[in-house]
C-alpha cells in the first residue's frame, strides 16, 4: 500500500475542483496523514483470492420500459438555479 | 403523559377512537417544539402552518370515514437530507442554505399517501457527514438528557427532536452508524434497513453503496409500523430491491422465539465503556432469561471496518458531491470570474471543513496509481467483513453488539477527526455488509446518559430483526422514559 507521504494534496485538491487556503492545506494533510495511517493496516489482509464487493446486494439489469414519463416543468427545474434567463442557467464565459 | 411524549401505536390508537384530533396533536407537537428547540436546536426549520394544514386534512378525512390507516395525522420530522416538496432541503451545509425541494423524495410521497403529517427540516452533520451534529454549517444539536453533550451524529436532529418530544417519529439515514449511534445516544429506537429496503429517491447522496433511510421511533411496535409505511421497490432507485414487505407489526406477535443470539466478541474489547458493557450485558441475561440461547460468534475482519469505510464512504462521497459545482443549483460564489473558478470558489465557500476533508480523501484514493491500492482493496475486504457475519448467521439468527462505544460524548470533545471516525466502530459493519440493524435503548449510565444495544439481522428479514429486539423493549420500554427539559 501507498505511503501516506505521497498525498499531493494540490494535486488532489485540483483534481476535486476545491479552492483550499493555506491553512487548510497543512491541516487536512496532517488529518488525512493519520487517517491514512489507520487505512494502512488494510495492507495487512491477504486479498488475492477474494472478490470485490461494490454492492451488497446487486442488482443487475434494471430496465425501464420505454415510454415518456412526465418531468419536472421548467420553472420547477429552475427555481434553485443562482442565475437564468430565458429559461437557461446563466455561467460565465466558457471560450475566450 | 402530555400528547408529544406518547408513542406513535398509542396516537393511532386514540386518533381512531377520535378521542383525539390530528390538530390538537400537532398543536402540541408544535407548542412543544417552540417551548425547548431553542435549547435542543434540534430543528434547521420548520413550517407551522403547513403543518397544521395538513393536520386539518386528516381530521376532514377522518370525520368523513376515510383515514388512511395508523399513520394518518400523526406528525413526523424529516432528517434535512430528505426532499419534501417546497419546503427546504440543506443537508445542514451552507450550499444548500437556500435550495427549496423542486419534489418529493419516494418515502415523502409514501407518508404522504399514509395521511402522515410531514413536520419540520431536522438538523445533521454537514452531508450527513459527522457523529455529533457538530459538522452542521448551521448549529450543534444538543443532546435532551444533558445540553452540554452531543445527541450523536449524523441524524442527531432527528434523534433529539423526538426524544425532546418535537415529533412523534422521525426519519433519518444511516451510512456507517447515522441513524443507530444518535437513537442510543439520545434513548430512542433507530432501525437501519437491509440496503435496497427502503427508496433512496429524494436521499441527499452521501455514498451511494451504503446509504439507507430508517425510521426513529420511542419503541420497536412504533418502528415496525413506520418500516412498513417507508419500505418497497420503487423503479425510480435502481438498487431497490424486490422483494414482499410484510405486516411488520403483526410479525412481532406471530414469530415468539426463542431464538439463537450471537455475541460477537469483537465488540467488547479495548475502548467500550464499562458501563455500556453491562448494560449490554443486563439485555443478554434478559434474553437468556427468556429461553434464548447465547452462542460466542467471530467476526474476525472487524478490526479493519473503520478502515474499508473511510476509503469506499469518501471515494463515493468526492464522486457524489461533484455534483455541487456552482452551475444548476446550489452556492455560486460571487467572486467567480471564469467557470472554473465558479467550480473552485463556490466549493470552498460552501463546503465545511468535515466535507473539504472527506472530498479530498476519496478523490486521493480514487486518483491514477492509487486505486487499486485503496478503493480495489476496500472493496476486497469489504468482501471479508460481509462473509463474517453470513457465516456467523449460519449458527445463530441474530447478533447483539453494543451500539457505541460510549454514551454521548461532550461537545468539542472529539476535534481529531480519527477520534470521532472511531465512534462508528461498531455499526459500520452493518453498512459495509448491507444488513439490518436496530438500536434499542437498554438503559442509562450513573450519571444519567442513555445506552443502546445493537441487534443485527440478516438480509430482508427486518420481521424477525423486529420480534427479537420487541421481546426485549416491549417490557422493559426505556424509550418511554422522558428527558427533563
Amino acid at each position: 500500500m501507498s505511503s501516506p507521504i505521497e498525498l499531493n494534496i494540490d494535486h488532489v485538491a485540483n483534481l476535486a475542483r476545491l479552492a483550499l487556503t493555506p491553512e487548510e492545506k497543512a491541516e487536512f494533510a496532517q488529518q488525512l496523514g493519520d487517517v491514512l495511517h489507520h487505512i494502512e493496516q488494510l495492507s495487512k489482509v491477504d486479498v488475492s483470492q477474494v472478490e470485490a464487493t461494490a454492492h451488497a446486494f446487486p442488482v443487475y439489469n434494471v430496465w425501464a420500459e420505454d415510454v415518456a414519463q412526465p418531468g419536472l416543468p421548467v420553472e420547477l427545474a429552475l427555481q434553485n438555479a443562482p442565475a437564468q434567463r430565458n429559461h437557461m442557467i446563466v455561467v460565465p464565459k466558457v471560450m475566450e | 403523559m402530555p400528547l408529544y411524549f406518547r408513542t406513535l401505536t398509542e396516537l393511532a390508537d386514540q386518533l381512531a377512537a377520535k378521542t383525539i384530533t390530528s390538530t390538537e396533536l400537532t398543536q402540541a407537537v408544535i407548542a412543544r417544539t417552540k417551548a425547548v428547540d431553542f435549547q435542543v436546536k434540534a430543528f434547521n426549520s420548520f413550517d407551522e402552518a403547513d403543518a397544521l394544514s395538513q393536520a386539518a386534512a386528516s381530521d376532514t378525512r377522518r370525520a368523513a370515514g376515510q383515514a388512511r390507516g395508523p399513520l394518518d395525522g400523526i406528525p413526523i420530522g424529516f432528517k434535512d437530507v430528505i426532499a419534501v416538496a417546497g419546503q427546504p432541503l440543506t443537508a445542514s451545509s451552507k450550499m444548500l442554505a437556500n435550495f427549496i425541494s423542486p419534489y418529493d423524495a419516494t418515502v415523502t410521497q409514501k407518508l404522504k399517501q399514509a395521511g402522515a403529517v410531514c413536520w419540520g427540516r431536522l438538523n445533521l452533520d454537514e452531508f450527513a457527514m459527522g457523529s455529533s451534529t457538530e459538522n452542521s454549517a448551521f448549529h450543534t444539536t444538543r443532546n435532551p438528557y444533558d445540553l452540554e453533550r452531543v445527541p450523536g451524529g449524523s441524524s442527531g436532529g432527528s434523534a433529539a427532536a423526538l426524544a425532546a418530544g418535537e415529533a412523534i417519529a422521525t426519519l433519518g439515514s444511516d451510512t456507517g452508524g447515522s441513524i443507530r449511534q444518535p437513537a442510543a445516544l439520545c434513548n430512542v429506537v433507530g432501525l437501519k434497513p437491509t440496503y435496497g429496503l427502503v427508496s433512496r429517491f429524494g436521499l441527499i447522496a452521501f455514498a451511494s453503496s451504503l446509504d439507507q433511510i430508517g425510521p426513529f421511533t420511542r419503541t420497536v411496535e412504533d418502528s415496525a409500523l413506520l418500516l412498513r409505511a417507508i419500505a418497497g421497490h420503487d423503479e425510480r432507485d435502481s438498487t431497490s430491491f424486490k422483494t414482499e414487505i410484510p405486516d411488520y407489526r403483526a410479525a412481532l406477535q406471530e414469530k415468539p422465539g426463542p431464538w439463537r443470539i450471537g455475541i460477537p466478541k469483537e465488540y467488547f474489547g479495548e475502548g467500550l465503556d464499562p458501563e455500556v458493557a453491562a448494560a449490554v450485558q443486563k439485555a443478554v441475561e434478559y434474553y437468556k432469561s427468556i429461553g434464548c440461547e447465547i452462542k460466542d460468534v467471530s467476526l474476525p475482519h472487524t478490526e479493519y471496518g473503520v478502515g474499508v469505510y473511510y476509503i469506499i464512504a469518501t471515494a463515493e462521497c468526492s464522486s457524489n458531491l461533484a455534483r455541487y459545482d456552482g452551475v444548476r443549483y446550489g452556492h455560486r460564489s460571487k467572486e467567480a470570474k471564469d467557470i472554473l473558478d465558479v467550480y473552485f470558489k463556490s466549493r470552498a465557500e460552501g463546503f465545511g471543513p468535515e466535507v473539504k476533508r472527506r472530498i479530498i480523501l476519496g478523490t486521493y484514493v480514487l486518483s491514477s496509481g492509487y486505486y487499486d491500492a485503496y478503493y480495489l482493496r476496500a472493496q476486497k475486504v469489504r468482501t471479508l467483513i460481509r462473509n463474517d457475519f453470513l457465516e456467523a448467521y449460519k449458527s445463530v439468527d441474530v447478533i447483539l453488539t453494543p451500539t457505541s462505544p460510549t454514551p454521548a460524548f461532550k461537545r468539542g470533545a472529539k476535534a481529531d477527526p480519527l477520534a470521532m471516525y472511531l465512534c462508528d466502530v461498531y455499526t459500520i459493519g452493518v453498512n459495509l455488509a448491507g444488513l439490518p440493524g436496530i438500536s434499542v435503548p437498554c438503559g442509562f449510565s450513573r450519571g444519567g446518559l442513555p445506552i443502546g444495544m445493537q441487534l443485527i439481522g440478516q438480509p430482508f428479514r427486518e420481521a424477525d430483526l423486529l420480534a427479537v429486539a420487541n421481546a426485549y423493549d416491549a417490557p422493559h420500554a426505556w424509550g418511554k422514559k422522558t428527558p427533563t427539559l
